[in-house]
């Protein structure tokens, strides 16, 4: 029997009815009074050295109040990054400083040159094209490769190249990985890349800064993940107010996909103009402003070898992957092809010998920084590319490799510095394979062959890394921040609670979810129970919402308060049942004695708390309100099987998908509709990037990809319906709702799924095709296919000269 | 201010564009007088044009609405030719040639969204003549006549290249006439993003011939495959059109979604497919 309330019930969400009904608050509902405007000139080319900026018709433009340029931000810091990645040779990675508005230089179309302030946006926009910037065009440095080369033209000239690290993991291994790979009997090896995203979230940005004259507070309401991370990354770093003066609100969010944990300078910019103009300033980000001013995701372009010893086990596994960074360092850029991208290589394999080479290149694109799965995508595509074409290689079946090579004892520690707790991939991989109906698979590519078209089966399997992170691992590995998260529990006199959490929602529900444990845990109904967040003074300093950690840390840091409250109660309940407080029990709402009828209601103990007549003053104080902070002791492991099925028009190269099943272990379930929800998103985030979604550059630099009539999202009626599975369940060891996160499992097992199907369609279709890189739209299979016809081999798209041009460097 | 008239300011980012004065006039004559204002636009559903002037790339004087004239709406057939107004939108046009003419308005009910066609009309997107527009193709294929307030142009001589037709300054669409053909189908292949054509083949068949029009591929817009007409008026078959060589990819459109040589393809198969579909 599904349960219709607490922990595992498909409750409705109940966020859905502001969000559909149009009474959600989101950033640019927020117009405060006297607010003016800001509009951002950006820079239309690539690179470029700003010889000067010439404001003076804008500054005498109606309604301008101020316009803003580099010279205005003396003494203000810039953005800061949150994770220090150091070299194979112990030196730190470069850092260039990357400014509120551009300095000396344009970096990237989109880089910020000006800022207009006015009384309405179409004075600001029109005063912001009278500026006059006299920049002189330097070449882009646009291919990764061609950029660390001796003598490229830089992107920052103060640093000594354009490269931000070379990182060498594990080091020690290095040479026990060569050997072996020397010796296997076989060995696979794959160039490819992994395309660059733009996440879109449904809400473009948005920034609304204000300044308090009368105690001298800021606020910032902000499109953010994270509003206490914004608060002390912009506080302590770039504008140089204490924390205490500082308050971040970041309301209704509508979707972020990782672009919204991120500092950006639009929202220090507010903040600053606001105090200095004594007038709350709002900017609203355009979705063509969009594309060229929030991060980017992916732009890998990765070198991967596999050995194998005679009987197909896995023994080495080598990687070279370039990484885009970009202009500048935004905020968690460095951490993501390293520590979320290395530590993952291992995959669900027990390969003895890793070792993973990572150079994050600097390049006149957009700031490149994490997105929905950051780095573990990454991961997951090139192995399970990899071990795919291994087996086309040595003529065995994909699935047996991967079983042959599974890990089956837990914990199990990987050559690459993490520990997963618990897992069953041979439970998933079973249940994939059962719920896709591989095994009528044959007769579906024959019933598809009638109708002319090419089926193919592919499939993945992957692990991820959650529930980021214990703090102390995470400082030794370079982060600047901790990354515990928080709740208070604040118990009302006439028993409602209101949960104040460091997590953010943004889409992913938690004001449903969270209210389900504490219904749990206490017995009371859901709607008993309010969940706040996303505001600095409301909630305690949390972490904020990325990285599927809401549940696994922020739902941990509510159990452990929630727990701190029941035991109190009980203390309460006893002296009210003059009962002893090991005998009391709470369930359904209500507290007994063991072993005999007394009772006393939640609500009971709650107003005695706050009523305290007849309450044990001299053991306990009033009141019922507690805060915990929790940080976890490993990461949790999410894993599961991806089964894609394609069908390929031979004429013109078309892939569509003709379904998809998603096998998922996430542990413990909370809800399962809103699971699924976020199964169904991140698969169509993960199809999108291997069949549609491309942010693309020519050679100058310029962003061809630039709006939706280029970058291509993928729409409902692209995909199949979706068959997911959660029932395989290992529950996380560590913590206390064995939960592990869903947040990004979509997007990182489904790439390689889909392109695995398409490769297995063109070779039952009878062509050679070793690899296509995303997006495997219908021009590049195609190409593959005449390629292949042509005998090309792997001479196919991947080596296009548009691939260059497209700011890659295969 | 252009606001007042257009409805709430923030509903359609009229703050994103340059100032203009807003006309809405009832009659053809009157739309002529009104554009005759130097710098003055027509406007009819606003789909291409909208977006250009939010982005700031057009920056007309006076925006003239064409949307209130009357004698410019709807859908007639008179024996074998279909008359379309030019302000009908893509959405009536679907509706109302279902029985009358299929491929049309199969073609018209694929064209972008549901807003998009409850608003773009026939007549701006001939006057367009966007090289990956479909109702170009399906004129052409139609043997259509392209009526204006001071003319009648055939679509051979009225469609001159991408963005490019026969009309004068000011002049108006008022309507589209066509041949309805014994028979004729529109196979369209996406673009992924934005899917408009990525290239799309009108084959039509008449009495004295066929004709096959062709969009999103060329260089010079839209255009006739005329080594296709004259194997297809012998024997009309996919067969037919698999004999033929490949039409020349140098001429084609090349960029993020296709090469030239992919879209050359693709006109190749596309005619083939709407062939088949006849
Ligand atoms: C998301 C989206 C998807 C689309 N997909 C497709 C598609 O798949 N296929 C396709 O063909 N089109 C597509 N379009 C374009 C759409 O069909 C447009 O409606 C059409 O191109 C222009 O028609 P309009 O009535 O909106 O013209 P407007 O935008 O009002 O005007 C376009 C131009 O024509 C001029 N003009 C307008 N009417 C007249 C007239 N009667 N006489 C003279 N000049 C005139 C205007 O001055 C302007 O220069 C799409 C558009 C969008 C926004």
């Amino acid at each position: 029997m599904p349960k219709d309330g607490g922990i595992g019930a498909s409750s409705k969400r109940r966020e859905d009815i502001r969000f559909l009904s149009g009474t959600g608050q989101y950033t640019d509902d927020i117009n405060l009074h006297g607010q003016a405007y800001a509009y951002f000139l950006r820079s239309d080319v690539a690179h470029g050295k700003i010889n000067g900026i010439d404001t003076s018709a804008a500054e005498g433009m109606p309604g301008v109040l101020r316009v803003f340029t580099a010279k205005d931000f003396d003494g203000v810091g810039g953005i800061p990054c949150g994770w220090q990645i150091t070299s194979i040779d112990g030196q730190p990675m470069q850092e260039p400083k990357h400014p509120i508005l551009a300095e000396g230089k344009v970096r990237h179309v989109g880089d910020p040159i000006a800022v207009v302030v006015a009384e309405s946006l179409a004075q600001a926009r029109d005063a912001a094209e009278a500026i006059m910037p006299d920049i002189e065009d330097l070449p882009a440095v646009m291919d990764m490769k061609a950029a660390v080369q001796e003598g490229a033209p830089k992107v920052h000239d103060d640093l000594t190249s354009n490269l931000c690290y070379d990182w060498g993991f594990v080091e020690d291994n290095r040479e026990a990985v060569d050997q072996a790979i020397k010796d296997a009997a076989h060995v696979t090896t794959l160039e490819l890349v992994n395309n660059r995203m733009v996440a879109n979230p449904m809400e473009p940005r948005v920034a609304v800064g204000d300044y308090a004259a009368h105690s001298g507070e800021s606020t910032l309401y902000t499109t953010s993940q994270n509003p206490h991370v914004i608060r002390l990354l912009m506080g302590a770093f770039v504008l140089g107010i204490p924390e205490h003066k500082l308050r971040v609100v970041a309301p209704d969010v509508g979707g972020g996909f990782g672009t919204k944990i991120f500092h950006y300078a639009e929202e220090a910019f507010c903040t600053f103009a606001a105090k200095q103009l004594r007038r709350p300033v709002k900017w609203t980000s355009s979705r063509s402003e969009a594309f060229m001013s929030d991060a980017h995701g992916r732009d890998h372009v990765t070198k991967i070898e596999l050995a194998l010893d005679a009987d197909n086990n896995f023994t080495a596994l080598r990687t070279e992957t370039y990484a885009n960074m970009g202009a500048y360092l935004s905020t968690f850029a460095p951490s993501v092809p390293t520590w979320l991208h290395g530590t993952l290589m291992a995959g669900n394999y027990k390969t003895p010998l890793i070792y993973v080479n990572v150079k994050a290149v600097f390049t006149n694109t957009v700031p490149v920084d994490a997105y929905r799965g950051a780095g573990r995508p990454e991961a997951t595509f090139q192995l399970e590319r990899v071990v795919d074409k291994a087996a086309r290689e040595l003529g065995v079946d994909p699935i047996a490799l991967r079983r042959q090579n599974f890990i089956t004892e837990f914990p199990y520690a990987t050559p690459v510095a993490v520990e997963y707790d618990t897992g069953d991939y041979h439970a998933t991989m079973d249940k994939v394979l059962e719920v896709s109906d591989h095994a009528g698979f044959e007769a579906r590519a024959a019933e598809s062959k009638k109708n002319g078209k090419l089926r193919g089966y592919g499939i993945a399997h992957y692990i991820e890394a959650c529930g980021i992170a214990p703090s102390n691992l995470v400082g030794q590995l370079g982060a600047r921040a901790g990354l515990y998260e928080s709740a208070t529990v604040r118990v009302n006199a006439t028993g409602g609670i209101v949960v104040m959490t460091g997590s953010h929602s943004h889409g992913q529900g938690h004001e449903t979810t969270f209210a389900q444990v504490i219904s749990e845990m206490i017995g009371i109904d859901a709607d008993q129970v309010e969940i706040v967040h996303g505001d600095t003074a409301r909630t305690p300093m949390g972490m904020g919402t990325y990285g599927s950690r809401s549940i696994a840390v922020g739902g941990s840091a509510m159990v452990r308060a929630a727990e701190k409250i029941i035991n109190k109660a009980k203390k309460i309940a006893a002296h009210l049942m003059e009962a002893s407080e090991g005998d009391i029990e709470l369930k359904d709402g209500a507290f007994t004695v063991a072993g005999t009828d007394k009772s006393v209601a939640w609500g009971d103990v709650t107003l005695a708390a706050y009523v305290p007549h007849n309450y044990p003053l001299e053991d306990i104080e009033p009141g019922l309100e507690e805060t915990a902070f929790y940080d976890p002791a490993n990461f949790t492991y999410p894993s599961g099987g991806y089964a894609c099925e394609v069908e390929v028009d031979e004429e013109t190269g078309r892939v569509e998908v003709m379904g998809f099943t998603a096998a998922d272990d996430f542990g413990n379930v909370i809800n399962p509709m809103i699971v699924e929800g976020q199964v169904h998103g991140g698969l169509a985030q993960g199809i999108g990037q291997a069949l549609w979604e491309n942010c693309a550059y020519d050679e100058d630099g310029q962003l061809i990809s630039a709006s939706y009539m280029d970058y291509a999202m993928p729409r409902s009626t692209d995909l199949p319906m979706f068959k997911v599975d959660h029932s395989c369940v290992t529950p996380c060891t560590h913590n206390p709702l064995g939960v592990k996160g869903c947040g990004e499992a979509g997007a990182i097992g489904s790439p390689p799924a889909v392109i695995n199907a398409v490769i297995d369609a063109l070779h039952r279709g009878g062509y050679d095709v070793p690899h296509i890189n995303m997006p495997a739209s219908p021009d590049r299979v195609w190409a593959a296919m005449q390629g292949a016809k042509a005998n090309m081999g792997a001479a196919q798209p991947a080596a296009r000269s548009t691939d260059t041009a497209e700011g890659r460097s295969v | 201010m252009a606001g007042a008239q257009l409805g709430p300011a923030a509903s359609i980012g009229i703050e994103k564009m340059y100032d203009f004065e807003f006309d809405r006039p009832t009659s053809i004559q009157a739309a002529v007088d009104s554009l005759k204002t130097e710098e003055a636009l027509a406007f009819s559903g606003g789909q291409t044009l909208m977006p250009t002037m939010k982005q700031r790339l057009a920056m007309p004087s006076k925006v003239v609405s064409l949307s209130a004239i009357e004698e410019m709406k709807g859908v007639r057939v008179e024996g074998s030719e279909l008359w379309i107004g030019g302000a009908t939108t893509h959405a009536t046009v679907m509706r109302e040639t279902a029985e009358s003419y299929p491929a049309i308005s199969s073609l018209a009910g694929r064209i972008g969204d549901p807003s998009v066609r409850s608003r773009g009309t026939i007549g701006g997107s001939v006057a367009n003549n966007d090289p990956s527009a479909c109702y170009p193709a399906g004129t052409l294929a139609s043997k259509g006549v392209i009526v204006t307030d001071r003319r009648e142009i055939p679509a051979d001589e009225f469609f001159q290249g991408m963005f490019m037709t026969a009309l004068e300054e000011g002049e108006i669409v008022t309507a589209v006439k066509m041949q309805i053909p014994d028979a004729a189908h529109y196979a369209k292949f996406i673009q992924p993003a934005s899917r408009f054509p990525l290239t799309a083949v009108f084959v039509a068949r008449y009495g004295d011939g066929v004709r096959v029009a062709v969009t999103g591929a060329s260089e010079s817009g839209v255009f006739r495959w005329t080594e296709a007409e004259e194997a297809l008026s012998g024997n009309f078959s996919a067969e037919a059109v698999d004999g033929l060589a490949t039409p020349d990819g140098s001429g084609m459109i090349s960029d993020l979604h296709g090469t030239g040589d992919y879209r050359a393809h693709l006109v190749k198969v596309m005619t083939k497919r709407a062939v088949a579909a006849c």
